[in-house]
C-alpha cells in the first residue's frame, strides 16, 4: 500500500500513542450498559430490602448486603423506585428542582437505578446536574506535592507555592515508605507557611496512616478504596465492613475521611464478573455511602486510560462523579493521573468537572514536574500553571487557584524552607543546609537538588516514628526560630482538629482559616443568579494573572520623537508625470514613529523611495488626513497620481499597492501581515510600483506568512489603529517633503 | 445498625438544626467555651502560650467522643445520616488505644478472623470500650463473612 504523507503524520500524533478497542462485555471492557448489568428493582418487607436489582437477599454478596442495610434511605426508597429514571434525570438537568428534592430521592435508589437515571443524560446534562448536586457551594482544588529525592526542604518549598496558588488541599505521598513522616511533616510546615488552613494527608498503607495522624501530621486520608465485586474488594484485603471501621477509626483521630474508588479498577484487577464499569461504579459508591464516608474521590482516578480505551468512555467518567453528589459525597473528581498524550484531548477531559465545578475539580493537581510525581503523574502539572490560570480567566470560571507572581513564589518558597530548616536542626534531624534551602527555592525539579544522605534520613525518620515525639515539637521548634506564624497556624490545625468541624461534608478552609463546608456553606444552585458566581474580588484575582499588562502602555515601543525630516508643504494636486504616489496614514511619522515590526518611519519611507528611484522613477508624498483605512490611504494616492499608481501605507506598517480606477477595496498587491514587513519588503514594494507605474506587469512581491502573528499582535494592531484613527482630521490630502537623498 | 433510627430522627433533626444552624455549626465558633479536646483540656487552652510553657500534649489537640458525637447531630441534622453513624462509632473508637484499633480493623479483613473470633471481638468491644455501635458493625460482620467465605475457616 501507498502511504499517504497525510496519514503518516497523523499517525505521528499523540493522540495516536493512545489505546483505542471495542467494548468487550465479558472483561468488564465495557463502560455502560453490559448485558450483564441488572435491572432495578427493590422489594421491602417488615423494614428490610428482601430483594434488589433482581437477586434475592439470600442471594445478596456481600457489597449488596452492605448496601442494602447501610447505604439506601428506606424510607424514600418506595417514591425513589416508583418514580421513572427519566423523570428522575429530567429532575438532574431541571435548574427549577433543587438539590435536596433529588438528594431525597437519589438516597432511595439502587445501584441499577442510578445508573438506568445517568444513562438518560447527555454530558451537557451531566454537567449541569453536577454544578447543581456538588455538595459545598465553593469549588476547590487539591493538590500532588512530591519528589523522587523526597527532599524535605523542596517539599516544603512546592507545598508552601501550592498553597499560595489557593490550593484547599495538598497530598504527598512516598516513595520509600519509611519517609512518611518526614514527607507529611515537610508539606505540613510548608502549606501553613503558605497559607493557613490548607488540609494535608500522606497517602500510605492504612496502619501508617493512622499513625501519622496519631501524631498530629497529617488531617485528612483519601485513599480509603473500595470496590464495585466482592472478588476485588476481597483482592484489595478489604471489606466494606472493614473500610468501615477503619473510616470509624480515621474519624476517631480528627481525619477527615474521603473514600476512593473509580471506574475500571475491577477490570485491572480481573474481577468485573462481565459487568460495566459504572453499574460497578455505583455499587462502589453506596458502599461509600453506607460506611459514613463524607465524600469520595472517583472519576476512575489512576485507571483513567482504561475508560478512555472504551467509547463513552469520559461521558462515563463524568457520570460517576455525578452519581457521587447526588448520593450527597463529595467529590474530589480524579483528573490526577495522565488522561492522555494529546494536550487537545485532556484539556477536553478536563472541561467536563472544570465547568460545572466540583468539591475538588482535581482529586491532585500536580503542582510538581511530571518527573517528579511519585502518584505516576497528573492530567495537569507544573509546568501547565500559566495555562489553567488562563482557562479559568477565559471562561470565568473558580478552578480553585490562582496566578502568582515569581517573587511572590520565590519568596514564599525561601520561607518555607527556611522553616522545616529550622525545625530540622530544633529536632536534631540530619541538617538541611543553606544550600539545599537556597537550591529549593528555584528549584523546578528534584534533579536541581543536592544530594541528601538517604540512609541518614530514614534512620532518623524510623526513631520520629518509634519515638513519642509528635508535631506539637515541630511547633515549638518554629516558635522558637521565629516562625511563628507557621506555628500558629500548625497549631490551629490542631484546634480545629479538637472541635472536628471539618468532619462535616466537603470540608475545607477558606482563607481566613474558617471551615467551609456542605453545612454551613451548602450547594444552593437552581440556575442563573443563583449559587456559587465568580465575582467581586475573587473574580478580579482570576483576571489577573501574572501576564496581564495594562493596554495604556502597550504602544510605547511604536511611539517616539516626530519625524524632524517630514515637512508639510500644502495641498496634495494632482500630478502629471510618470510618479509613484506615497499615500501615509495620519499618524505617520508623527503620533506613531515605528510600524508594528519596530520599523522606523523614516527608514521605511527611505526604503520605498530607494525602490522607486532603483525603477527611474521619482514618488511624491502625501498624507491622508481623513482615514485611517489602508485601502482609502491608498485609493486617495492613486486618484492623485499622475501615473494612477500609489503606495498606500498605515502607521503600524500595512501596506497597499493601489492604482486609480480600481474600486477602493480592490488592489495590485495587498501586504497585510505588517510583522512579517522588512526594509527589504518594502523596497521591493516600491520597485513593483514605480514598474506598475511604468505600464509593466511585475511579479507580486513575496510575503512571509506567519500564522502566529495574528494571534500574538492583535491587541497591538488593535491600539496602534485607534491611535492612528485618533489622527484623523477632515482635511484634504497634504504634500510632504522628506529630507532624503536617493542611495542608487 | 441504626439505619432506620437514622431516618426517624432526621425530620426532627433537620427541623432543630435549621432553627438553630446558626448557634451550631461551626462548633469552634459558637460551641467553642463546651469544647475540650481528648485529654479532657479546654480547647481555650490551647494555644502557643501553654504549648512554650512545656504543658501541651498530642492528646490536647485530637478530638473527644463528646465533640464527635456533637458533631454527628451536626451531620444528622444536616441530612448525612450515614456520616453521622460513622462519627457516632469514632466517638467510641476515641477510648480504644492506637494499636488495638489497629488490631480491630486487621481482624475485620477478610480471612483473617473466625466467626467465633469476630464474635469475641464484637463483645469486647461492647464490654471493655462499651463501643455498642462498633460492636453492632463487627456482629454484622461476623454474620455475612461466614455466609459468603469471608471469615476465617476454624481448624477442623
Amino acid at each position: 500500500m501507498n502511504r499517504s504523507r497525510r496519514f503518516e503524520i497523523l499517525d505521528g500524533r499523540d493522540i495516536n500513542r493512545e489505546t483505542f478497542v471495542e467494548p468487550w462485555a465479558e472483561a468488564g471492557l465495557i463502560v455502560a450498559d453490559s448485558p450483564h448489568d441488572p435491572q432495578p428493582s427493590l422489594r421491602i418487607e417488615g423494614g428490610r430490602v428482601v430483594k434488589m436489582d433482581g437477586r434475592r437477599r439470600e442471594e445478596f454478596d456481600s457489597i449488596d448486603t452492605f448496601i442494602a442495610d447501610h447505604a439506601l434511605d428506606l424510607d424514600a426508597a418506595a417514591e425513589a423506585m416508583a418514580t421513572s429514571s427519566l423523570e428522575i434525570a429530567r429532575m438532574l438537568a431541571d435548574i427549577s428542582v433543587p438539590r435536596a428534592r433529588v438528594l431525597r430521592l437519589a438516597a432511595g435508589c439502587t445501584p441499577a437505578m442510578l445508573v438506568k437515571i445517568v444513562s438518560h443524560m447527555s454530558v451537557l446534562e451531566m454537567m449541569n446536574g453536577l454544578a447543581k448536586m456538588r455538595v459545598r457551594r465553593t469549588p476547590a482544588n487539591q493538590a500532588h506535592v512530591t519528589n523522587k529525592r523526597e527532599h524535605p526542604a523542596l517539599l516544603a518549598a512546592d507545598a508552601a507555592e501550592a498553597a499560595r496558588r489557593g490550593f484547599a488541599e495538598v497530598e504527598t505521598t512516598v516513595g520509600v515508605a519509611r519517609f512518611a513522616p518526614f514527607n507529611a511533616l515537610a508539606i505540613l510546615v510548608g502549606t501553613q507557611t503558605g497559607r493557613g488552613g490548607v488540609l494535608t494527608q500522606c497517602s500510605v498503607e492504612e496502619s501508617l496512616g493512622l499513625r501519622l495522624a496519631m501524631k498530629g501530621l497529617t488531617t485528612y486520608a483519601e485513599t480509603l478504596s473500595v470496590y464495585g465485586t466482592e472478588r476485588a474488594f476481597v483482592d484489595g484485603d478489604d471489606t466494606p465492613w472493614s473500610k468501615a471501621f477503619l473510616a470509624s477509626a480515621y474519624a476517631s483521630r480528627g481525619v477527615k475521611v474521603r473514600f476512593t474508588s473509580g471506574t475500571g479498577s475491577e477490570a485491572l484487577m480481573g474481577h468485573a464478573e462481565g459487568c460495566s464499569m459504572l453499574y460497578l461504579e455505583a455499587r462502589c459508591l453506596l458502599v461509600t455511602r453506607g460506611a459514613g464516608s463524607q465524600g469520595v474521590q472517583n472519576g476512575s482516578i489512576s485507571c483513567i486510560a482504561l475508560p478512555e480505551a472504551l467509547p463513552g468512555g469520559v461521558r462515563v467518567v463524568l457520570a460517576e462523579n455525578l452519581l457521587a453528589s447526588m448520593l450527597g459525597l463529595e467529590v474530589a473528581s480524579g483528573n490526577d493521573a495522565l488522561a492522555s498524550h494529546s494536550a487537545i484531548r485532556k484539556s477536553a477531559k478536563l472541561m467536563l468537572q472544570f465547568i460545572p465545578g466540583t468539591d475538588l475539580i482535581f482529586s491532585g493537581y500536580s503542582a510538581i514536574p511530571k518527573g517528579d510525581n511519585l502518584f505516576g503523574g497528573g492530567n495537569f502539572d507544573a509546568e501547565d500553571f500559566d495555562d489553567y490560570s488562563v482557562l479559568q480567566r477565559d471562561m470565568q470560571i473558580d478552578g480553585g487557584t490562582r496566578s502568582i507572581a515569581e517573587e511572590e513564589a520565590l519568596e514564599i518558597r525561601e520561607r518555607a524552607a527556611r522553616a522545616i530548616q529550622a525545625v530540622y536542626e530544633e529536632l536534631g534531624l540530619p541538617p538541611i543546609s543553606d544550600e539545599e534551602v537556597a537550591a529549593a527555592v528555584v528549584a523546578h525539579a528534584s534533579a536541581d537538588m543536592p544530594a541528601r544522605d538517604v540512609v541518614a534520613d530514614l534512620a532518623a525518620a524510623d526513631s520520629f516514628m518509634a519515638g513519642e515525639e509528635t508535631v506539637l515539637a515541630a511547633v515549638a521548634a518554629l516558635q522558637r526560630r521565629g516562625f511563628s506564624e507557621t506555628a500558629a497556624n500548625i497549631l490551629e490545625l490542631g484546634r480545629q482538629r479538637v472541635a472536628g468541624d471539618y468532619l462535616q461534608p466537603s470540608a475545607i478552609f477558606d482563607r481566613d482559616f474558617k471551615v467551609q463546608s456542605g453545612v454551613n456553606d451548602p450547594n444552593d444552585y437552581t440556575g442563573p443568579g443563583t449559587g456559587y458566581r465568580v465575582g467581586g474580588a475573587r473574580w478580579e484575582e482570576i483576571q489577573n494573572i501574572r501576564q496581564q499588562k495594562s493596554p495604556r502602555d502597550f504602544i510605547a515601543a511604536q511611539l517616539g520623537e516626530p519625524s524632524g525630516k517630514l515637512v508639510e508643504l500644502g495641498p496634495a494636486r494632482a500630478g502629471t508625470q510618470t510618479e509613484v504616489i506615497l499615500a501615509v496614514g495620519p499618524a505617520f511619522g508623527r503620533a506613531l514613529t515605528k510600524t508594528i515590526g519596530e520599523l522606523e518611519h523614516e527608514e521605511v519611507l527611505a526604503a520605498i523611495l530607494t525602490g522607486v528611484a532603483e525603477e527611474g522613477l521619482t514618488a511624491r508624498i502625501l498624507r491622508v488626513s481623513h482615514s485611517s483605512d489602508c485601502a482609502e490611504i491608498g485609493h486617495v494616492g492613486a486618484q492623485l497620481s499622475g501615473s494612477g499608481i500609489s503606495v498606500g501605507l498605515q502607521s503600524r506598517g500595512t501596506t497597499v499597492i493601489h492604482k486609480r480606477g480600481l474600486a477602493r477595496l480592490s488592489n495590485l498587491e495587498l501586504f497585510p501581515q505588517s510583522p512579517s514587513l522588512t526594509l527589504e519588503t518594502y523596497r521591493a514594494i516600491g520597485r513593483n510600483a514605480a514598474r506598475y507605474a511604468k505600464g509593466e506587469r511585475p511579479t507580486p512581491v513575496p510575503v512571509q506568512v506567519d500564522n502566529w502573528a495574528r494571534l500574538r499582535l492583535i491587541v497591538k494592531t488593535a491600539l496602534l489603529h485607534r491611535r492612528e484613527t485618533e489622527e484623523v482630521r477632515d482635511l484634504p490630502p497634504f504634500e510632504l517633503a522628506f529630507d532624503w537623498e536617493p542611495d542608487v | 445498625m441504626g439505619r432506620s433510627s437514622a431516618a426517624l430522627l432526621r425530620p426532627y433533626g433537620y427541623w432543630r438544626y435549621m432553627e438553630h444552624r446558626e448557634s451550631r455549626y461551626p462548633l469552634i465558633e459558637h460551641a467553642a467555651e463546651t469544647l475540650r479536646a481528648a485529654s479532657g483540656r479546654p480547647l481555650s487552652e490551647v494555644t502557643l502560650e501553654t504549648l512554650e510553657a512545656g504543658e501541651l500534649e498530642i492528646a490536647d489537640t485530637q478530638i473527644s467522643a463528646e465533640a464527635l458525637r456533637a458533631q454527628a447531630e451536626v451531620a444528622r441534622a444536616a441530612g448525612y445520616p450515614q456520616l453521622a453513624e460513622n462519627l457516632g462509632r469514632a466517638a467510641e473508637l476515641t477510648a480504644v488505644p492506637n494499636a488495638e484499633v489497629l488490631r480491630m480493623y486487621d481482624m475485620l479483613r477478610p480471612g483473617r478472623a473466625s466467626h467465633a473470633e469476630l464474635l469475641a471481638l464484637a463483645d469486647a468491644l461492647e464490654r471493655e470500650h462499651a463501643a455498642l455501635a462498633c460492636a453492632a458493625l463487627v456482629r454484622e460482620a461476623a454474620e455475612v463473612y461466614a455466609r459468603r467465605g469471608l471469615a476465617r475457616r476454624e481448624p477442623s
